[in-house]
């Protein structure tokens, strides 16, 4: 491998200097002339007919600016399955139901304005428990489909079904079988940045939206088709991202405020803002799916699965957002974690008037996981095989092909087992119960794309000035993930210059070529390999024009020494080491001779070439500009649910030390060690924050964090009442990096974004059961549920 | 709506703000003074994202209303970098130790750090983490934001 100067180093995020100066632009800081703030009322029943709404007195109010119903646009269905409106006109299926929007010349105004509306309702009989649900003369949460025929029941139209060999001969095979029921709660992404977004029409119509979503290019997919329902066809539309303060998600729809937004923009004639508060990010943004899973495991004597049976329930809420997509995800951990020869799976997802979910930092995958790890510590407790050693035996391997058809390259799994075993003392710490314990859980994940659409391509686009300043135009978001100082790296490896000399331009859709979107842990994989071809491009462009000009500039050069001196003697130079662009390199701002990197002659700074090559008249002039679309050759999801959508995939394995206070039922963790095989790490000192934090957020989901819903309503919207973990809840965490190298990766590297979240919470679990000898199988893992389990154990 | 004529030193800077007299010191900071670095991230004191220095102490400008800071000192993220642009410690050790991330705890988080150093310049890890025990992140996990502390710490002395 060549020596880099900037991939691999843990170069600061200087780039993003803006971020600790309060310069940095969100969207709460964005402001546009003659905006106008907009502010939603929401249905103040899980269920309900909708029989009048007054909006008098909201118009009347002083600043107001308009007041819009349902009955005031256009009955334009929206959303994964077109199951709802932009704003309900007949019946509210859940508390966010959003039933009215005001646009006002401050946000003071317009939420006073919507306190002044009046809604008069008809209560109707709701179901919020999905197993209810299901039942034959439960309530209805929709009368109709989307083209307005007949439901009958609760359950949603959805394909999830995943089965590969023959279950009953496996059952029959297995030595040892076990069988959990396990369940996840609702949870909030928590970004500390609440949502929003400003809707500006220009005379023409065509609509400039500020928005934070980390699809740019799918909203444009989204508006476009609502455009064409609302009379706007053919109307262009532009997406820039302010700097967006986190996402884990939630930016991955259009959600039902963006459409607002654009309404009240439409109706107005002016810019308006959106902006959540923290009550509403709570209350009105789709949180993680909650999920029921009845998971059965077998294996031979020897310890080997030979079958896993899997059947999930899933709250869908009211309507239909990504969460209810979240199993095409899920099969992924239930195919193809560990080596299972015989797999079956089915998600069923039902409506309830509960509120509805989405996206979360790994989509599916955390829920999945748990019940496939809480499985393997039962089935390994059932061999009587130790629960890392049945992990080992078990493992995926380089070279597989899964059940699901992955294939799997590069596979670092190994390696992270053991290094998970050795840093925890596994052998010495485990089995000892007395309040403390050992557990561990492992993880499968995309890390070379995501073939969910169509395209799962990144565009990327690469231009230099005469003074050596590289312009990047980046398809993608930059949500915090540290993208700005990763691609600005690779660009520096690739095209030879350095990270200050890069200008990046994130988020645009009027600028970048396209994105399937900054998700799925795919950024740095995608955007680094477009990067890398692009700057190839840009690099050949330097080249040829330094083999034209390093002659003429050293010929030049000699040419005014002998003027100033008549003595001066001309070197005798071998000008055919600069003969060809594929002799020379540019590395660190320099070009140079591949054969004689330091030529004393021939080593000529970039900025050089560039101010000589560039504008220089007529018929001579040219710039180096270069762009690459990189889409790999992977699969989407046959109907069977099988394909290679993904380049490569990231494993890694979470173990950690708990101590259980049997009188509170309070878990500590001593310690957490997150071993990820990351292909190759690309900035050390960046990727360990995404391992952190991923870890962190992993934890909260293990012990503490749910949404509470009580008969549909959030009860606990209050970062206090929901307990995410703060600095004072210390988690001594250490990562182990296993850098196999990826052979598609760019410069090794797979994606990481998500996998520190999924191992997480199963591995707590396991360590709480090494402690105490109860299984919690329903998170979070709360003292409650402790004490409770250990009085019934009683 | 009554305002008010409240006078105190921003930044080094002797200013005056003709508010509306229910105004926060976070909404007068953003909305009369355009400094958007102070952010709201919850509105009820929790968070921490809206935390600024007001005579030495790190506060939730959400909560503190504009009249008290008549004849007091402020100071924001704005306010801590040299006159020609050259960063605080803190906010060197955050960016070389990947202390911010999506960065909306950021401004917050250094000022709440800042305050702490001010009165404590060597903190252990627990004096650190009480430091900024009211400032919330989603991204880091702490784990760097305490160790960018440690690094500034060190940088001071």
């Amino acid at each position: 491998m060549p020596d880099h100067l900037f991939v691999g180093k843990s170069i600061p995020r200087t780039i993003e200097a803006d971020k600790v100066t309060g310069k940095a632009v969100y969207i709460n800081d964005l402001k546009r002339p003659g905006m106008l703030y907009g502010k939603i009322l929401y249905s103040s029943h899980a269920h309900a007919r909708i029989k009048s709404i007054d909006t008098s007195m909201a118009k009347q109010l002083q600043g107001v600016r308009a007041v819009l119903t349902g009955q005031d646009i256009p009955d334009v269905r929206v959303g994964f399955l077109k199951d709802q409106t932009v704003l309900k006109k007949d019946v509210v299926r859940q508390f966010r139901d959003e039933v009215a929007a005001v646009a006002a010349i401050s946000p003071e105004i317009a939420e006073e304005a919507v306190s002044l509306i009046k809604v008069e309702y008809e209560k109707l009989p709701a179901v919020f428990d999905p197993f209810e649900a299901m039942k034959e003369g439960a309530p209805l949460v929709h009368e109709t489909d989307a083209r307005g025929r007949p439901l009958k029941s609760n359950i949603l139209p959805l394909p999830w079904k995943f089965a590969v060999g023959d279950m009953e001969q496996a059952r029959k095979d297995a030595a040892y079988i076990a069988k959990d029921t396990v369940s996840t709660t609702w949870v909030n992404q928590c970004c500390m940045g609440t949502s929003g977004c400003i809707a500006e029409f220009d005379q023409n119509n065509n609509l400039t939206l500020y928005d934070q979503t980390n699809v740019i290019f799918g909203h444009i997919g989204r508006i476009s088709e609502y455009f064409e329902r609302i009379g706007l066809a053919g109307k262009k539309i532009r997406v820039v991202n302010p700097v967006v303060g986190g996402s884990f998600g939630t930016k991955l729809d259009t959600d039902i405020y963006e459409f607002i937004a654009i309404q009240l923009a439409l109706n107005t004639r002016k810019p308006v803002k959106i902006l959540f508060d923290r009550e509403e990010e709570f209350c009105a943004l789709p949180p993680r799916q909650p999920a029921v899973f009845t998971i059965e495991q077998g294996c031979d004597k020897e310890g080997r699965l030979i079958f896993r049976h899997c059947e999930a329930i899933l709250d869908n809420g009211a309507y239909t957002s990504w969460g209810a997509t979240t199993p095409s995800v899920m099969i992924m951990p239930m195919s193809s974690l560990y080596r299972v020869p015989n797999v079956y799976f089915k998600a069923t997802c039902v409506y309830t008037n509960n509120i509805y979910a989405q996206a979360m930092r790994g989509y599916g995958n955390p829920q999945a996981t748990f019940a496939v790890e809480t499985s393997m510590d039962s089935l390994a407790e059932a061999a009587g095989i130790d629960p890392a050693e049945f992990r080992f035996i078990n493992r995926n391997r380089p070279g597989d092909e899964t059940p699901m058809n992955l294939k799997i390259t590069s596979c670092g799994l190994e390696e992270c087992i053991t290094a998970v075993r050795d840093r925890l003392q596994w052998d010495q710490k485990r089995g000892k119960q007395r309040g403390r314990g050992v557990g561990m859980a492992s993880l499968i994940h995309v890390a070379g794309g995501a073939r969910v659409t169509k395209s799962d391509g990144h565009g990327i686009r690469v231009k230099l000035d005469e003074f050596g300043h590289v312009d990047v135009i980046e398809s993608g978001t930059d949500q915090g993930q540290g993208s700005p100082t990763v691609i600005s790296q690779i660009v520096s490896e690739a095209l030879g210059v350095r990270p200050e000399d890069i200008f990046l331009t994130f988020g645009d859709t009027a600028l970048a070529l396209w994105d399937a979107g900054t998700h799925a842990s795919r950024h740095t994989f995608m955007a680094g390999n477009a990067a890398v071809i692009a700057c190839a491009k840009a690099k050949r462009q330097i080249l040829d024009m330094a083999v034209e000009l390093i002659p003429r500039l050293v010929k030049g050069e000699f040419k005014r020494m002998k003027r100033k001196d008549p003595e001066f003697v001309e070197p005798d130079l071998d000008y055919g080491l600069i003969a060809n662009p594929e002799d020379m390199d540019i590395r660190d701002r320099m070009i140079f001779p591949k054969k004689d990197p330091d030529h004393p002659y021939f080593k000529v700074p970039i900025s050089e070439i560039l101010r000589n090559g560039l504008h220089v008249g007529i018929g001579e002039s040219r710039v180096v500009a270069a762009e690459a679309f990189y889409d790999p050759p992977t699969e989407m999801l046959n109907r069977d649910m099988k394909g290679n959508l993904s380049m490569t995939y990231a494993f890694g394995t979470t173990g950690v030390e708990v101590e259980v206070d049997e009188e509170t039922g309070e878990v500590q963790i001593l310690k957490l060690v997150a071993a990820h095989d990351v292909g190759k790490a690309m900035n050390p000192t960046l990727l360990l924050g995404q391992i952190y934090g991923a870890g962190y957020t992993g934890v909260g989901y293990g012990l503490t964090e749910e949404i509470k819903v009580r008969n549909g309503r959030v009860m606990n919207p209050s970062f206090r009442d929901y307990q995410m973990l703060t600095a004072m809840d210390v988690v001594p965490i250490e990562a182990v990096i296993v850098e196999p190298g990826d052979k598609d990766g760019p410069y090794g590297a797979k994606g990481v974004g998500e996998p520190g979240l999924v191992p997480t919470a199963p591995a707590i679990a396991n360590a709480v059961y090494d402690a105490i000898g109860v299984r919690i199988r329903d998170l979070p893992i709360t003292p409650e549920k402790i004490l409770t389990a250990l009085k019934e154990r009683k | 709506m009554k305002k008010v004529s409240v006078s105190f030193t921003l930044n080094g800077d002797p200013v005056t703000a003709d508010v509306p007299v229910t105004w926060t010191l976070l909404k007068t900071l953003r909305d009369y003074f355009e400094l958007t670095g102070a952010k709201e991230g919850c509105g009820v004191g929790e968070c921490g994202a809206c935390t600024v220095i007001v005579d030495g102490q790190a506060v939730n400008s959400c909560l503190y209303p504009i009249p008290e800071v008549e004849g007091r000192s402020v100071t924001t993220i704005e306010g801590i970098a040299e006159k020609d642009g050259s960063l605080h410690p803190i906010q060197t050790a955050f960016l070389e130790n990947n202390g911010v991330q999506c960065g909306f705890c950021t401004s917050g988080m250094i000022m709440s750090a800042k305050a702490l150093l001010d009165q404590n310049p060597d903190p252990n890890e627990e004096d650190i983490r009480k430091g900024i025990a009211g400032n919330f992140c989603r991204c880091t996990g702490y784990v760097q934001i305490v160790e960018s502390i440690e690094m500034a710490a060190k940088a001071d002395k």
